[in-house]
């Protein structure tokens, strides 16, 4: 193995976290710093030639190459696990940019309650109430202790929305049920398409509070506190699976790239396979000294030793270099011990209603967050008390734009065949008159849903891959069914003639696309023996190494993950910069 | 090396189309031609009707348009198998394969290039079939994974971009009124509530790039 002169900081991955934090060090100190990225350089320039949906959708071109990696799944403890032999149920990206390039760039906060969701959960409605098996935890952090960073991460990306709560004040037209926040969003609301107004004026009417969907696609030109310029999303609908053609959208590669690439600092090296993080076996004062990897270029394995190291590679990946690396316990669903892999969460993310109208909505206009969506159930935002499950989600008629393969086909359920003459001309007909309205919706911790190195199956390296055990509960399937009947009311006021309601949620489906909101595995919390990290990321006996992302979520909240995961880096920046670089150490 | 296979059909059955052909260059018909033979990548000659009779049936010219054979369903399917997906290029294809609950995807060691010769040995004879009888014989293999690729693969084949080999002429972006990608919908987006806007469909290589290669034909 070749030894590298050592740097100062290591960063593996280079997705949002990992580039937030090498803009962050870079800017703020003189560190040197190695960003690791195992996918290929920023594509940037080229995404104007992706705007292919076969190649690019369906082939999922932007994705992680599955042939070499990819991860097990089993329902529960007694099943065996079998790999997921091709991309499905979430979608990890690749190369410099991460799937922070081919996201939709919806960007809500979490709401406050979610922080400390087990204290609350227990104030409101008492250990009797909260599912058997559930492992859901405080975060060891407050809204309020994250509400400034949430501010920073809007005004990087430059975010259209309108707010709902400024500083107490509930302010009509945006989202009255979110936590306080002290300033106004950075750009206004989005255009917003003609199927997402029908949403508004019919949720409007049936009393909910309809607001725009905050978005990483800007209304307008936009220059950040970096100095980083982007223009006006023009609504082509080519965002998700997509790199912006006119880099209208917030991606890492043209709002952090830009200053990145200005610092002397900081490198990038590509096609860099991190497989171990080696550290001090043993006693006392452990320490990570480097990281171990493969250059994919010449197959060599290169030993870079580094004083600081940020593990930045997506949730899952976080997971599995722990487990592969010997850092920490491995989690034991059988005994509760153990913290590596614990609390996997994905996102209650479905179609709640299919809804089929009179009249043409011009859906391939669009873009990944022009939209709008009500939280009325989100939360604790409504009434559980004669309800039977706990939490909710946001309903939304986005308009990300309709590609024709990927939505071609979907008819009323009076049509009962799919393919043939009748089935083809309902598709055609339907084809430019459908909508769905999704739930984002929350998913609990439990027990039983964990990760862990699966025992037979492996990379093209030789590791083992990581294993997913996990499955719905009953709380997710009667969130599912109860806010399918919203859904299907909403639709209705809409003017729908036909509306399909969800089939009901059953076990985790691999195959349907859900979301890439995956969580938890190295979760943060406020003691050592139930959490990876503490509440600065920082973990908990390997003081020099940090973990970056929504690996550190103890559980979903309904919100998609990106905006907090940014928020969350800055915070660890600047304690970084503030406490640890002057007396390096336990934080916590 | 295999024997250069061709598919012969009447010119006018693919409607006056741009078609690619093997060496990628491209050339549009003219009005007189009678015989158009596309050079196949994958299929034999014999199965490549046998697909494009499947996928007439599955998207059929009616009352209500033109269908997979007038946008060359056969010849997208066609480069599809022959390239990198048909041999599962980037599917993990390590073993043991083993049967799971359906919820897991599909586990088995077979390349879509194998499911369709495989399915199509049980299928022989049956572009000479009528129609009512194709239809019966296609309901026998409904369940099957071969029928899910044909079904999904004919769906690609009439609406990818013209590039790929389907989609002649942009015929099944006209039938759902598709434009393509395209560079702004900046002053359309929160206009036309109620009517279909329908801009003149333009492919990528059109609107964007005219050198974009697609996957299948990058190897």
């Amino acid at each position: 193995m070749k030894t590298l002169p050592t740097t100062d900081v290591v960063i593996i991955g280079g997705g949002w976290t990992g580039l937030l934090m090498a803009k962050e060090l870079g800017s703020r100190t003189a560190l040197s710093i190695v960003v690791l990225e195992r996918g290929g350089p920023a594509r940037t320039a080229e995404y104007q030639r992706d705007m292919d949906e076969l190649d690019y959708s369906v082939r999922l071109r932007m994705m992680q190459d599955a042939s070499l990696e990819t991860v097990t799944l089993r329902h529960t403890l007694r099943d065996r696990a079998l790999p997921l032999r091709q991309h499905g149920s979430f979608l990890p990206g690749s190369g410099v940019g991460g799937a922070g390039e081919h996201w939709n760039g919806t960007t809500p906060r979490g709401l406050p309650d979610c922080f400390q969701l087990l204290t609350r959960s227990l104030e409101k409605y008492g250990a009797k109430r909260l599912p058997e098996d559930h492992s859901i935890q405080d975060w060891g952090i407050t809204y309020d202790d994250l509400e400034p960073y949430y501010t920073r991460a809007e005004q990087l990306m430059g975010i259209s929305g309108k707010a709902g709560n400024i500083r107490g004040k509930l302010l009509e037209g945006g989202n009255i049920f979110e936590g306080w926040r002290s300033a106004e969003y950075p750009t206004p609301p989005t255009k917003i398409p003609y199927f997402s107004v029908l949403f508004r004026d019919a949720a409007k009417s049936l009393g909910y509070h309809p607001y725009p969907i905050p978005a990483a696609t800007n209304s307008q030109v936009y220059t950040n506190p970096d100095g980083v310029s982007r223009p006006a999303c023009v609504y082509c609908g080519y965002c998700e699976r997509f790199g912006c053609m006119i880099g209208a959208k917030a991606q890492p590669t043209n709002t952090l790239l830009p200053v990145i690439m200005k610092q002397k600092t900081v490198a990038i090296r590509t096609g860099a396979w991190v497989r171990r993080i080696v550290h001090d076996g043993g006693r006392g004062k452990e320490q990570v000294r480097g990281v171990s990897y493969v250059d994919s270029a010449t197959g060599e394995e290169i030993f870079q030793p580094a004083q600081l190291i940020f593990l930045a590679s997506w949730t899952l990946n976080n997971t599995r270099l722990l487990l592969l690396s010997g850092i920490g316990e491995p989690y034991d669903p059988s005994t509760g011990k153990g913290s590596v892999g614990r609390n996997l969460t994905h996102q209650v993310s479905l179609s709640a209603a299919e809804a089929f109208f009179p009249k043409p909505l011009n859906r391939f206009m669009g873009s990944g967050s022009a939209g709008i969506t009500i939280s009325d159930f989100d939360g604790d935002a409504f009434d559980h008390s004669k309800l039977p499950f706990l939490r909710g989600g946001t309903l939304l008629a986005t308009s990300l734009g309709y590609r024709p393969i990927a939505n071609f086909g979907v008819v009323p359920q009076s049509v009962k065949t799919n393919w043939g003459s009748e089935w083809k001309k309902a598709a055609i007909h339907y084809y430019d008159r459908t909508g769905s309205i999704t739930l984002l919706g929350e998913h609990l911790a439990y027990k039983g849903n964990y990760m862990d190195l699966d025992p037979r199956y492996k990379d093209h390296l030789g590791d083992p891959l990581l294993r997913l055990t996990l499955d719905w509960r009953d709380n997710e399937r009667r969130m599912a069914e109860f806010a399918s009947v919203k859904a299907v009311e909403v639709a209705t006021a809409m003017g729908a003639t036909a509306v399909t309601p969800f089939p009901g949620l059953g076990h985790y489906d691999a195959r349907r696309y859900q979301s890439t909101h995956i969580q938890g595995g190295a979760i943060m919390g406020a003691s050592p023996e139930r959490s990876v990290v503490n509440p600065y990321l920082q973990h908990w006996q390997l003081s020099n190494l940090f973990l970056l992302g929504a690996s550190s979520f103890p559980q979903n909240f309904s919100a998609n993950p990106t905006l907090t995961i940014l928020a969350q880096t800055y915070r660890t920046a600047d304690v970084i910069v503030d406490r640890y670089l002057k007396t390096p150490g336990a934080l916590a | 090396m295999r024997r250069r296979e061709f598919l012969t059909l009447s010119a006018a059955s693919i409607g006056g189309a741009l078609v690619y052909s093997l060496d990628r260059k491209a050339f549009r018909l003219s009005a007189e031609d009678k015989l158009l033979r596309i050079p196949l990548r994958f299929f034999t000659e014999p199965q490549a009707l046998i697909v494009a009779a499947v996928a007439s049936r599955i998207f059929p010219n009616d009352d209500s348009g033109p269908g997979a054979r007038e946008a060359g369903v056969v010849v997208y399917i066609d480069r599809q198998l022959a390239g990198p997906y048909g041999r599962d290029r980037h599917r993990y294809t390590q073993g043991p394969f083993e049967d799971g609950p359906p919820e897991l995807g599909y586990q088995s060691s077979a390349t879509p290039r194998e499911i369709y010769n495989e399915g199509l040995k049980g299928l022989a004879g049956f572009d000479r079939l009528k129609p009512a009888e194709q239809d019966a014989a296609l309901k026998k293999i409904e369940s099957t994974q071969f029928f899910s690729f044909l079904r999904t693969h004919t769906i690609e084949g009439m609406f990818c971009d013209p590039m790929h080999g389907g989609n002649v002429d942009m015929v099944g972006w006209q039938l759902i009124g598709f434009p393509g990608p395209r560079m702004s919908n900046y002053r359309d987006i929160d206009k036309h509530f109620g009517e279909a806007f329908r801009p003149q469909p333009a492919s990528a290589r059109e609107t964007m790039d005219p050198d974009i290669t697609p996957s299948e034909d990058l190897e």
